[in-house]
């Protein structure tokens, strides 16, 4: 039977630091990153650009006006998280999907017997990743709100002793900011993880050209969670900016 | 019964029945956006924006019962 985990591996350990593949996957993914976007800044400086340079600008045209439609004028502060949060979860979510991650093995000693193990492994496939993600969408929501509404009034959505109606609503709006932790995280390990589980039980069942579908499918997936991310931090965003009513 | 079969039992119970209600709801939010943009042709951006939020917030649930649904069977 096929080796799925839904904990990632352990491939080496860096002075008891252990590191998983899904961690030297998004290193090598960090690395690939940087030298696009320092050579993206390279093209920009010169009088003639080629068609590389006008496919980013396009994409980054085409989110901005995305996150345009929620924010209106503030959009430029908000800007660089939200397209942060696409570019790394589209390309993680896209490198689970190259030949060659997930199916190339190495062999692992793990309490003197040796497994084996994918050596590479998309990142968004790993929970710690997703929740770090939404933690860092969740908590900068309550910043937000707090630098533009002000302590006193942003607590007053949460707690509110008008009457017992409202102080049922604050209770509820609590527990939502913490499940939008666990709905943010989950949703994005859950597509993932799931696509590829699904392409590597079609190709175990039917082994000839049967995962190519789900292979385009998952592609599709990969783009519209990175944009269903974004756009929900984005709207979570600005309904924190909102007052209480 | 074996802890085998009542897995195998339990996973497919966990992902068919979890995904019945997101599935309704799918359906109901797409046929609601047609509908508005048969109605109204020139908001179809805003339209379909707003139904793919509303999509993926739908298929976030079913991807909860199927996360619970891997877990019972690899696990």
């Amino acid at each position: 039977m096929i080796h799925i985990s839904i904990k990632p591996e352990r491939i080496f350990s860096l002075w008891a630091f252990p590191v998983t593949n899904s961690l030297l996957a998004a290193g090598v993914v960090l690395v690939l990153f940087t030298l696009c976007a320092l050579w993206y800044n390279r093209i920009s400086k010169r009088k003639s650009k080629n068609s590389f340079f006008y496919l980013i600008t396009l994409g980054l045209r085409l989110l901005y006006s995305l996150f345009h439609s929620v924010f209106g004028e503030k959009t430029d502060y908000f800007f660089p998280l939200l397209a942060s949060f696409f570019f790394f979860i589209l390309l993680h979510n896209w490198f689970g999907l190259i030949p060659g991650v997930g199916s190339l093995l190495i062999a692992v000693k793990e309490n003197s017997h040796v497994v084996f193990a994918p050596l590479l492994r998309g990142d968004t496939t790993d929970l710690n990743t997703t929740l770090a993600l939404a933690l860092i969408s969740v908590s900068y929501t309550q910043v937000v709100g707090v630098t533009s509404l002000g302590l006193k009034e942003y607590l007053k959505k949460f707690i509110n002793l008008k009457s017992p109606m409202a102080f049922f609503t604050g209770v509820m709006e609590t527990i939502s900011e913490f499940s939008k932790i666990i709905a943010f995280s989950f949703r994005l390990f859950g597509n993932i993880f799931a696509g590829e589980v699904i392409i590597a039980i079609m190709a175990f069942l039917i082994p000839i050209l049967i995962s190519f579908p789900f292979l385009l499918f998952e592609i599709f997936i990969g783009f519209i969670q990175a944009v269903v991310f974004a756009l929900l931090s984005a709207v979570f965003f600005r309904l924190a900016m909102e007052k209480a009513h | 019964m074996s802890l085998e079969a009542a897995k195998t039992i339990a996973t497919a119970l966990a992902i068919g029945l979890g995904v019945i209600g997101p599935g309704i709801g799918i359906g109901i939010t797409a046929g609601k956006a047609v509908e508005a943009i048969g109605r109204n042709p020139e908001a179809e951006g805003i339209v379909r924006a707003t139904m793919i939020l509303g999509i993926a917030f739908a298929e976030g649930l079913a991807i909860f019962a199927l996360v619970i649904a891997l877990m019972i069977r690899f696990t």
